[in-house]
């Protein structure tokens, strides 16, 4: 007899488990030396708590209502409930604060598209530390927690949210076209970026920046010609690059274009890619405001990996064939012959 | 090394072939076979794939291509990252390639509009087309209710069968609508040719993506047939 389950869900069994297990195993030891302690939080939240922050795109999808006609969420990631956790247990707690989770999350599918509902995540959340010490630490951890699990091609994109911002400020796009030219970058969409531009009165050398500068993305020298328009975030990820280790420094590809799809990132933010996978393995960043929200203004950073993707990149990896894996990649050293 | 320098491409079979071709030769591709063997997927040697148009965006997506080259239309009907676009495919759009150019049209039987009657009696109007994302966007956006019929054929056909009131799609040059004995009701949207990549071969594989980029923008347009 077969009974189905719903789509993007699994049974894991044990040959999966202990693959998945070995590389959670892993993770936990790295976070765990660098004195992040695990938390569990409920998968059932209250959807008004859940909702001062802006999710944007990784919005809770599954609803029901309790007992008493309240509405509760299953959570769609797990650095809200830890900034509701910070704000409710730990309100006069010395910082920084240090917490690490493996945690499932529950995001919306598309039909047919093998999207998974439930998700495990594995990630830290760095709270009370501002930038740049705190972010050079989320990415250390990072990339030693990668290295940990045996991945080797992987590298690390590091973007700042407020780049574009503020490089649309500085020069002096109209306010009524920013969202609109911000909407084409989140889309990906450069050809529509460069209407957008087109449409909003812009020529000459400020249309040349806009559409040019969020397309720069390469080695630590970008830092170094970047148009002094965006000179804020620009020294700000100099500040980052200069406290890492070399190791991981020359894991790290600076994108002026990097966003991500959560609306609660404020600074630094970062993607995890590896040649094995054609998605990136997860990313985090810098959500100085989200900890407002909750009540406790603090500095906060963090990073979530899908566990089930990381698993993806390794098989990868181990058998050579990833997606982009039989392909050349700029950085030639980094991925396994 | 090919002169996509390692990259990958996934190159439409139809009616942007011909175009993607003479741009893959201006880039110094060796397109003879490309040309000659129309059974043949995948061509190793030079670093083309080739498939149907709407396939494009699902490889490039997956990082089976690096790049791709597909119609807007497509990616209007399949990719998406913004709000609401979650189940879009997520790849990135660096260039607007200029060929192939056509129009998504809402369009209906000549003469009275039975779309518009349909509206006015029943409230709702059906639509045949092979881009149901594509017109259902435009219907609420202009605020009418319409039932949305997906066909993978002829779509000329269900306006003149009565099946529906009038269809959504894609016209280069208003011949086949003519011979239907259909006119254009609305423009929705112009659509051409664009390059698409893979989000993480556009970071991992920056500095050749951007030269190729860089050359296929000073390429003239791949001339109309």
């Amino acid at each position: 007899m077969i009974h189905p389950i719903p789509s993007g869900t699994r049974d894991v069994l044990p040959d999966e488990t202990r693959e998945a297990r070995a590389i959670t195993d892993a993770l936990r030891g790295v976070f765990e030396r660098h004195g992040y302690g695990e938390v569990y939080t409920p998968a059932l939240e209250y959807e008004s708590v859940l909702a001062r922050a802006d999710m944007a795109e990784a919005q809770p999808a599954y609803r029901v209502f309790d007992e008493s006609g309240a509405v509760l969420v299953l959570r769609s990631d797990m650095t809200v409930p830890i900034a509701r956790v910070v704000a409710t247990r730990y309100a006069s707690a010395e910082l920084p604060l240090r917490f690490c989770y493996f945690a499932h999350c529950y995001r919306g599918v598309a039909p047919a598209r093998g999207q998974p509902r439930e998700l495990l995540q594995a990630g830290i959340e760095l709270i009370g530390s501002p930038a740049p010490d705190g972010t050079a630490e989320a990415l250390t951890v990072l990339c030693h927690a990668l290295d940990a699990t045996g991945l080797k091609g992987y590298s690390v994109g590091l973007g700042d949210a407020s780049l574009f911002p503020a490089l649309m400020a500085t020069l002096q796009v109209p306010e009524q076209a920013r969202d609109g030219l911000l909407e084409a970058l989140v889309m990906r969409d450069f050809v529509e970026l460069e209407r957008r531009i087109d449409e909003s009165g812009l020529s000459g050398e400020p249309a040349e920046l806009l559409l040019e500068v969020p397309q720069r993305r390469g080695g630590p020298e970008l830092l170094g010609d970047a148009p002094a328009e965006a000179a804020e975030a620009v020294t700000g990820l100099r500040r980052v690059l200069e406290l890492l280790e070399p190791a991981i420094a020359a894991r790290v590809i600076v994108d002026f274009g990097l966003v991500r799809n959560i609306g609660y990132y404020t600074g630094a933010v970062f993607d995890v890619y590896d040649p094995a996978l054609g998605a990136p393995l997860g990313g985090g960043g810098r959500y100085d405001e989200l900890l407002g929200r909750f009540g406790r203004r603090l500095p906060a950073v963090g990073f979530a990996l899908g566990v089930d993707r990381l698993h993806l990149a390794l098989a990868g990896e181990e058998r050579g064939t990833g997606a982009l894996l039989a392909r050349a990649v700029d950085t030639d050293g980094s991925v396994p012959a | 090394m090919t002169p996509l320098d390692g990259l990958t491409i996934a190159v439409p079979r139809g009616a942007l072939f011909d175009g993607t071709v003479e741009l893959l030769g201006a880039l110094g591709l060796d397109t003879a076979e490309l040309r000659s063997n129309d059974r043949k997927l995948l061509f190793e040697e030079i670093g083309v794939i080739t498939m149907r148009p709407s396939d494009v965006p699902t490889y490039v997506e997956a990082g089976a291509a690096d790049l791709g080259i597909t119609g807007k239309d497509v990616l209007l009907e399949q990719g998406s990252w913004g709000p609401g676009g979650e189940d879009g495919r997520k790849v990135y759009e660096l260039l607007d390639l200029g060929f192939g150019r056509c129009t998504m049209v809402l369009a209906g039987k000549a003469g009275p509009d039975p779309a518009a009657e349909a509206l006015r009696r029943l409230g709702v109007m059906r639509v045949a087309t092979k881009y149901p994302r594509i017109a259902a966007r435009h219907l609420e956006e202009t605020g009418r209710q319409a039932e949305i019929v997906e066909v993978k054929g002829s779509v000329e056909l269900a306006p003149l069968t009565g099946m529906v009131e009038a269809i959504v799609d894609l016209t280069a040059t208003g011949t086949t609508l003519r011979e239907n004995n259909l006119v254009v009701r609305e423009e929705i949207v112009e659509c051409t040719a664009r390059l698409i990549a893979n989000p993480v071969s556009y970071k991992l594989k920056a500095a050749a993506i951007d030269e190729l980029r860089a050359r296929l923008r000073e390429l003239p347009v791949p001339s109309e047939r």
